[in-house]
Protein backbone atom coordinates (compact mmCIF):
# COMPACT_ATOMS: atom_id res chain seq x y z
CA UNK A 1 0.00 0.00 0.00
CA UNK A 2 1.22 3.51 -0.81
CA UNK A 3 2.28 5.68 2.12
CA UNK A 4 0.49 8.92 2.97
CA UNK A 5 3.24 11.14 1.59
CA UNK A 6 3.72 14.87 1.40
CA UNK A 7 4.24 14.52 -2.36
CA UNK A 8 0.86 12.82 -2.82
CA UNK A 9 -0.84 15.55 -0.77
CA UNK A 10 0.91 18.30 -2.76
CA UNK A 11 -0.11 16.69 -6.07
CA UNK A 12 -3.76 16.40 -4.98
CA UNK A 13 -3.91 20.04 -3.85
CA UNK A 14 -2.23 21.23 -7.05
CA UNK A 15 -4.74 19.31 -9.14
CA UNK A 16 -7.60 20.88 -7.10
CA UNK A 17 -8.68 17.42 -5.94
CA UNK A 18 -10.45 17.28 -2.56
CA UNK A 19 -8.32 15.46 0.02
CA UNK A 20 -8.14 14.72 3.74
CA UNK A 21 -4.85 14.26 5.57
CA UNK A 22 -5.36 12.24 8.75
CA UNK A 23 -2.67 12.40 11.45
CA UNK A 24 -2.56 10.65 14.81
CA UNK A 25 -1.42 13.55 16.99
CA UNK A 26 -1.58 12.01 20.48
CA UNK A 27 -1.53 8.53 21.96
CA UNK A 28 -0.14 5.26 20.54
CA UNK A 29 1.00 5.62 16.93
CA UNK A 30 1.42 9.41 17.11
CA UNK A 31 2.59 10.62 13.71
CA UNK A 32 0.81 7.82 11.78
CA UNK A 33 -1.02 9.09 8.72
CA UNK A 34 -3.72 8.33 6.21
CA UNK A 35 -4.28 10.31 3.04
CA UNK A 36 -7.66 10.13 1.38
CA UNK A 37 -7.94 11.77 -2.04
CA UNK A 38 -11.37 11.83 -3.64
CA UNK A 39 -11.71 8.97 -6.11
CA UNK A 40 -8.53 7.17 -4.97
CA UNK A 41 -7.87 4.33 -2.57
CA UNK A 42 -6.72 5.65 0.84
CA UNK A 43 -2.93 5.72 1.29
CA UNK A 44 -1.23 4.75 4.55
CA UNK A 45 -2.63 2.89 7.54
CA UNK A 46 -2.93 3.17 11.30
CA UNK A 47 -1.41 0.70 13.74
CA UNK A 48 -4.59 -1.03 14.86
CA UNK A 49 -6.87 -2.50 12.16
CA UNK A 50 -10.08 -1.58 14.01
CA UNK A 51 -8.90 1.98 14.65
CA UNK A 52 -7.86 2.14 10.99
CA UNK A 53 -11.33 1.09 9.84
CA UNK A 54 -13.16 3.61 12.05
CA UNK A 55 -10.80 6.44 11.13
CA UNK A 56 -11.16 5.69 7.40
CA UNK A 57 -14.91 5.96 7.76
CA UNK A 58 -14.58 9.31 9.56
CA UNK A 59 -12.02 10.49 6.97
CA UNK A 60 -14.55 9.83 4.21
CA UNK A 61 -17.13 11.89 6.12
CA UNK A 62 -14.63 14.74 6.58
CA UNK A 63 -13.84 14.63 2.86
CA UNK A 64 -17.51 14.88 1.95
CA UNK A 65 -18.09 17.78 4.36
CA UNK A 66 -14.77 19.53 3.70
CA UNK A 67 -14.40 19.59 7.49
CA UNK A 68 -11.22 19.98 9.56
CA UNK A 69 -11.46 18.69 13.15
CA UNK A 70 -9.97 16.51 15.89
CA UNK A 71 -11.62 13.32 17.10
CA UNK A 72 -10.74 11.05 19.97
CA UNK A 73 -10.96 7.27 20.08
CA UNK A 74 -10.01 4.28 22.17
CA UNK A 75 -6.88 2.35 21.14
CA UNK A 76 -9.10 0.04 19.05
CA UNK A 77 -11.27 2.77 17.58
CA UNK A 78 -13.90 2.84 20.33
CA UNK A 79 -16.11 5.91 20.49
CA UNK A 80 -16.32 8.00 23.68
CA UNK A 81 -12.76 7.18 24.65
CA UNK A 82 -9.72 9.33 24.86
CA UNK A 83 -6.61 7.24 24.19
CA UNK A 84 -5.92 8.33 20.62
CA UNK A 85 -6.33 11.86 19.26
CA UNK A 86 -6.66 12.10 15.49
CA UNK A 87 -6.53 15.27 13.39
CA UNK A 88 -8.54 15.33 10.16
CA UNK A 89 -7.37 18.14 7.89
CA UNK A 90 -9.48 18.78 4.79
CA UNK A 91 -8.05 20.25 1.65
CA UNK A 92 -11.03 21.46 -0.33
CA UNK A 93 -10.43 22.90 -3.80
CA UNK A 94 -10.93 26.67 -3.94
CA UNK A 95 -14.53 27.83 -4.21
CA UNK A 96 -15.56 29.15 -7.61
CA UNK A 97 -16.39 32.75 -8.45
CA UNK A 98 -17.99 33.36 -11.84
CA UNK A 99 -18.38 36.92 -13.11
CA UNK A 100 -20.61 37.54 -16.11
CA UNK A 101 -19.77 40.78 -17.88
CA UNK A 102 -16.29 42.06 -18.75
CA UNK A 103 -16.90 45.61 -17.53
CA UNK A 104 -14.99 48.21 -15.47
CA UNK A 105 -16.15 46.70 -12.19
CA UNK A 106 -15.04 43.22 -13.21
CA UNK A 107 -11.28 43.76 -12.94
CA UNK A 108 -11.61 45.06 -9.36
CA UNK A 109 -13.94 42.21 -8.43
CA UNK A 110 -11.47 39.68 -9.83
CA UNK A 111 -8.74 41.15 -7.62
CA UNK A 112 -10.77 41.08 -4.42
CA UNK A 113 -12.11 37.57 -5.14
CA UNK A 114 -8.54 36.35 -5.67
CA UNK A 115 -7.51 37.82 -2.31
CA UNK A 116 -10.32 35.78 -0.73
CA UNK A 117 -9.01 32.59 -2.34
CA UNK A 118 -11.55 31.98 -5.08
CA UNK A 119 -10.93 30.34 -8.45
CA UNK A 120 -12.20 33.17 -10.66
CA UNK A 121 -13.82 32.91 -14.08
CA UNK A 122 -14.75 35.94 -16.20
CA UNK A 123 -17.28 35.25 -18.94
CA UNK A 124 -18.57 37.61 -21.61
CA UNK A 125 -19.89 36.91 -25.10
CA UNK A 126 -18.00 39.89 -26.50
CA UNK A 127 -14.57 38.83 -27.70
CA UNK A 128 -13.15 42.35 -27.63
CA UNK A 129 -13.79 42.75 -23.89
CA UNK A 130 -13.23 39.23 -22.57
CA UNK A 131 -9.44 39.07 -22.78
CA UNK A 132 -6.78 37.84 -20.37
CA UNK A 133 -4.94 41.13 -20.97
CA UNK A 134 -7.81 42.99 -19.29
CA UNK A 135 -8.15 40.45 -16.46
CA UNK A 136 -4.65 39.14 -15.83
CA UNK A 137 -5.51 37.82 -12.36
CA UNK A 138 -8.52 35.77 -13.49
CA UNK A 139 -7.97 32.02 -13.56
CA UNK A 140 -10.07 31.80 -16.74
CA UNK A 141 -11.45 34.31 -19.21
CA UNK A 142 -14.14 32.73 -21.38
CA UNK A 143 -15.78 34.16 -24.48
CA UNK A 144 -19.25 32.66 -24.44
CA UNK A 145 -22.85 33.31 -23.52
CA UNK A 146 -23.45 32.99 -19.76
CA UNK A 147 -26.19 30.39 -20.09
CA UNK A 148 -23.91 28.22 -22.24
CA UNK A 149 -21.10 28.35 -19.67
CA UNK A 150 -23.60 27.47 -16.91
CA UNK A 151 -24.91 24.54 -18.97
CA UNK A 152 -21.36 23.16 -18.78
CA UNK A 153 -20.32 23.98 -15.21
CA UNK A 154 -23.63 24.71 -13.43
CA UNK A 155 -23.97 21.20 -11.98
CA UNK A 156 -20.62 21.57 -10.18
CA UNK A 157 -21.58 24.80 -8.37
CA UNK A 158 -22.42 24.54 -4.67
CA UNK A 159 -22.98 26.56 -1.49
CA UNK A 160 -19.37 27.87 -1.33
CA UNK A 161 -19.49 29.27 -4.87
CA UNK A 162 -20.64 32.64 -6.20
CA UNK A 163 -22.06 34.00 -9.44
CA UNK A 164 -22.05 37.77 -10.05
CA UNK A 165 -23.85 39.26 -13.03
CA UNK A 166 -22.37 42.64 -13.93
CA UNK A 167 -23.42 42.95 -17.58
CA UNK A 168 -25.97 45.77 -17.11
CA UNK A 169 -27.67 44.42 -20.22
CA UNK A 170 -30.92 42.45 -20.02
CA UNK A 171 -29.99 40.61 -23.21
CA UNK A 172 -27.14 38.95 -21.26
CA UNK A 173 -28.16 39.12 -17.63
CA UNK A 174 -31.70 37.71 -17.80
CA UNK A 175 -30.61 34.39 -19.36
CA UNK A 176 -27.57 34.32 -17.05
CA UNK A 177 -29.73 34.71 -13.94
CA UNK A 178 -32.31 32.19 -15.16
CA UNK A 179 -29.51 29.65 -15.74
CA UNK A 180 -27.80 30.43 -12.41
CA UNK A 181 -31.09 29.94 -10.52
CA UNK A 182 -31.14 26.36 -11.81
CA UNK A 183 -27.85 25.66 -10.00
CA UNK A 184 -27.12 25.21 -6.29
CA UNK A 185 -24.74 28.18 -6.27
CA UNK A 186 -24.57 29.71 -2.78
CA UNK A 187 -24.53 33.34 -3.87
CA UNK A 188 -26.16 34.97 -6.87
CA UNK A 189 -26.00 38.74 -7.29
CA UNK A 190 -26.76 41.15 -10.11
CA UNK A 191 -25.61 44.73 -10.56
CA UNK A 192 -27.86 47.58 -11.54
CA UNK A 193 -29.78 50.58 -10.25
CA UNK A 194 -33.04 50.08 -8.39
CA UNK A 195 -34.92 50.86 -11.63
CA UNK A 196 -32.87 48.30 -13.58
CA UNK A 197 -33.42 45.81 -10.79
CA UNK A 198 -37.20 46.25 -10.92
CA UNK A 199 -37.34 46.02 -14.69
CA UNK A 200 -35.11 42.95 -14.64
CA UNK A 201 -37.32 41.31 -12.00
CA UNK A 202 -40.34 41.83 -14.30
CA UNK A 203 -38.47 40.24 -17.18
CA UNK A 204 -37.36 37.34 -15.00
CA UNK A 205 -40.97 36.74 -13.91
CA UNK A 206 -41.98 36.81 -17.58
CA UNK A 207 -39.37 34.08 -18.15
CA UNK A 208 -41.14 31.96 -15.52
CA UNK A 209 -38.96 32.78 -12.49
CA UNK A 210 -41.05 32.56 -9.32
CA UNK A 211 -41.02 35.08 -6.47
CA UNK A 212 -39.49 32.40 -4.25
CA UNK A 213 -36.63 31.98 -6.72
CA UNK A 214 -36.20 35.74 -6.92
CA UNK A 215 -35.45 35.89 -3.20
CA UNK A 216 -32.16 34.10 -3.99
CA UNK A 217 -31.09 37.00 -6.19
CA UNK A 218 -29.11 39.70 -4.39
CA UNK A 219 -29.96 42.76 -6.46
CA UNK A 220 -28.90 45.49 -6.36
CA UNK A 221 -25.69 43.61 -5.60
CA UNK A 222 -23.57 44.28 -2.52
CA UNK A 223 -23.67 45.56 1.03
CA UNK A 224 -24.68 49.16 1.56
CA UNK A 225 -21.20 50.52 2.26
CA UNK A 226 -21.58 53.72 0.25
CA UNK A 227 -19.12 52.25 -2.26
CA UNK A 228 -18.37 54.36 -5.35
CA UNK A 229 -15.25 53.13 -7.08
CA UNK A 230 -14.98 49.70 -8.74
CA UNK A 231 -12.63 48.59 -5.93
CA UNK A 232 -15.00 49.72 -3.18
CA UNK A 233 -17.90 48.10 -5.00
CA UNK A 234 -15.91 44.87 -5.22
CA UNK A 235 -15.43 44.96 -1.44
CA UNK A 236 -19.16 45.63 -0.93
CA UNK A 237 -20.00 42.61 -3.11
CA UNK A 238 -17.52 40.27 -1.45
CA UNK A 239 -18.58 41.46 2.01
CA UNK A 240 -22.17 40.53 1.12
CA UNK A 241 -21.02 37.10 -0.07
CA UNK A 242 -19.27 36.51 3.26
CA UNK A 243 -22.25 37.76 5.28
CA UNK A 244 -24.63 35.53 3.28
CA UNK A 245 -22.45 32.47 3.71
CA UNK A 246 -22.04 33.00 7.43
CA UNK A 247 -25.69 33.95 7.94
CA UNK A 248 -24.66 37.22 9.52
CA UNK A 249 -27.01 40.20 9.49
CA UNK A 250 -25.27 42.97 7.58
CA UNK A 251 -27.24 45.68 5.85
CA UNK A 252 -27.62 44.92 2.16
CA UNK A 253 -28.71 47.44 -0.45
CA UNK A 254 -31.71 45.22 -1.10
CA UNK A 255 -33.02 45.80 2.41
CA UNK A 256 -32.92 49.62 2.16
CA UNK A 257 -34.78 52.22 0.09
CA UNK A 258 -33.47 55.23 -1.77
CA UNK A 259 -30.66 55.78 -4.24
CA UNK A 260 -27.62 53.52 -4.15
CA UNK A 261 -25.17 56.40 -4.60
CA UNK A 262 -25.50 58.99 -1.85
CA UNK B 1 -1.10 24.02 5.54
CA UNK B 2 -2.26 24.61 1.97
CA UNK B 3 -0.54 28.00 1.70
CA UNK B 4 2.76 26.43 2.77
CA UNK B 5 2.89 23.61 0.25
CA UNK B 6 4.89 25.51 -2.37
CA UNK B 7 7.61 26.62 0.07
CA UNK B 8 7.68 23.23 1.78
CA UNK B 9 8.18 21.61 -1.61
CA UNK B 10 11.08 23.96 -2.35
CA UNK B 11 12.74 23.26 1.02
CA UNK B 12 12.41 19.51 0.50
CA UNK B 13 13.91 19.77 -2.98
CA UNK B 14 16.82 21.70 -1.44
CA UNK B 15 17.28 18.79 0.97
CA UNK B 16 16.49 20.88 4.04
CA UNK B 17 15.12 19.25 7.16
CA UNK B 18 11.83 20.85 8.17
CA UNK B 19 9.59 20.84 11.26
CA UNK B 20 5.89 21.36 10.77
CA UNK B 21 3.54 22.85 13.40
CA UNK B 22 -0.20 22.61 12.79
CA UNK B 23 -3.10 23.99 14.82
CA UNK B 24 -5.25 20.93 15.51
CA UNK B 25 -7.68 22.31 18.07
CA UNK B 26 -8.66 25.57 19.73
CA UNK B 27 -10.66 26.26 22.86
CA UNK B 28 -12.42 29.54 23.32
CA UNK B 29 -11.38 32.42 21.16
CA UNK B 30 -8.46 31.77 18.83
CA UNK B 31 -7.18 33.87 15.96
CA UNK B 32 -6.48 30.98 13.59
CA UNK B 33 -8.60 27.95 12.78
CA UNK B 34 -7.43 24.32 12.96
CA UNK B 35 -5.32 23.66 9.87
CA UNK B 36 -3.32 26.87 10.25
CA UNK B 37 0.33 25.90 10.02
CA UNK B 38 3.87 27.09 10.43
CA UNK B 39 7.05 25.46 9.28
CA UNK B 40 10.64 25.98 10.37
CA UNK B 41 13.64 24.86 8.36
CA UNK B 42 16.86 23.58 9.92
CA UNK B 43 18.54 26.91 9.16
CA UNK B 44 15.82 28.79 11.06
CA UNK B 45 13.70 30.08 8.18
CA UNK B 46 10.02 30.38 9.12
CA UNK B 47 6.89 30.31 6.96
CA UNK B 48 3.22 30.53 7.91
CA UNK B 49 1.64 31.42 11.23
CA UNK B 50 -0.46 29.75 13.91
CA UNK B 51 -1.78 32.73 15.88
CA UNK B 52 -1.99 36.47 15.65
CA UNK B 53 1.71 36.57 16.50
CA UNK B 54 1.40 35.79 20.23
CA UNK B 55 3.02 32.35 20.26
CA UNK B 56 5.05 32.22 17.05
CA UNK B 57 8.46 32.65 18.62
CA UNK B 58 7.75 29.95 21.21
CA UNK B 59 6.62 27.65 18.38
CA UNK B 60 9.90 28.28 16.52
CA UNK B 61 11.83 27.22 19.63
CA UNK B 62 9.75 24.04 19.94
CA UNK B 63 10.10 23.34 16.23
CA UNK B 64 13.89 23.61 16.32
CA UNK B 65 13.85 21.20 19.27
CA UNK B 66 11.70 18.80 17.22
CA UNK B 67 14.36 18.95 14.49
CA UNK B 68 17.17 18.42 16.99
CA UNK B 69 15.56 15.48 18.80
CA UNK B 70 13.23 14.09 16.10
CA UNK B 71 10.52 13.89 18.78
CA UNK B 72 7.05 14.83 17.57
CA UNK B 73 4.76 16.32 20.20
CA UNK B 74 1.57 18.15 21.11
CA UNK B 75 2.09 21.65 22.53
CA UNK B 76 -0.61 23.89 23.99
CA UNK B 77 -0.55 27.60 24.57
CA UNK B 78 -3.19 29.46 26.48
CA UNK B 79 -4.18 31.69 29.30
CA UNK B 80 -5.10 28.59 31.27
CA UNK B 81 -1.42 27.60 31.54
CA UNK B 82 -0.29 26.94 35.11
CA UNK B 83 2.39 29.56 34.73
CA UNK B 84 0.49 32.81 34.34
CA UNK B 85 3.59 34.44 32.89
CA UNK B 86 4.11 31.76 30.25
CA UNK B 87 3.66 32.56 26.60
CA UNK B 88 -0.05 32.66 25.81
CA UNK B 89 -2.75 34.09 23.62
CA UNK B 90 -3.89 37.57 24.54
CA UNK B 91 -7.40 36.69 23.36
CA UNK B 92 -7.84 34.28 26.27
CA UNK B 93 -8.18 31.12 24.21
CA UNK B 94 -6.08 27.99 24.14
CA UNK B 95 -4.46 26.65 21.00
CA UNK B 96 -3.29 23.03 20.64
CA UNK B 97 -0.51 22.40 18.15
CA UNK B 98 0.99 19.24 16.73
CA UNK B 99 4.66 19.47 15.84
CA UNK B 100 6.50 16.89 13.79
CA UNK B 101 9.43 16.53 11.44
CA UNK B 102 8.27 16.70 7.82
CA UNK B 103 9.82 13.35 7.01
CA UNK B 104 6.82 11.66 5.41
Amino acid sequence: MAAASFDALRDAVRAHRPAVLVTVVDGPGAGDKLLLVEGDEPAGSLADPDLDRVVRRDAAASLAAGATSVRRYGAYGEANENTVTVFFESYAPPPRFIIFGAVDFTAALVRVAKVLGYHVTVCDAREVFATTARFPLADEVIVDWPQRLLEKVGATLGPRDAVCVLTHDVKFDVPAIVAALRTDVGYLGAMGSRRTTEQRADRLRAEGVTDAELTRLMAPIGLDLGARTPEETAVAICAEIIANRTGTAAPSLRTADGPIHR
Amino acid sequence: MKDLLRDLDRWRKQGKRVALARVVDIEGSGPREPGAAMAVSEDGEVIGSVSGGCVESAVVTEALDVLATGARRMVSFGYSDDDAFAVGLTCGGTVHLFLEPLDW
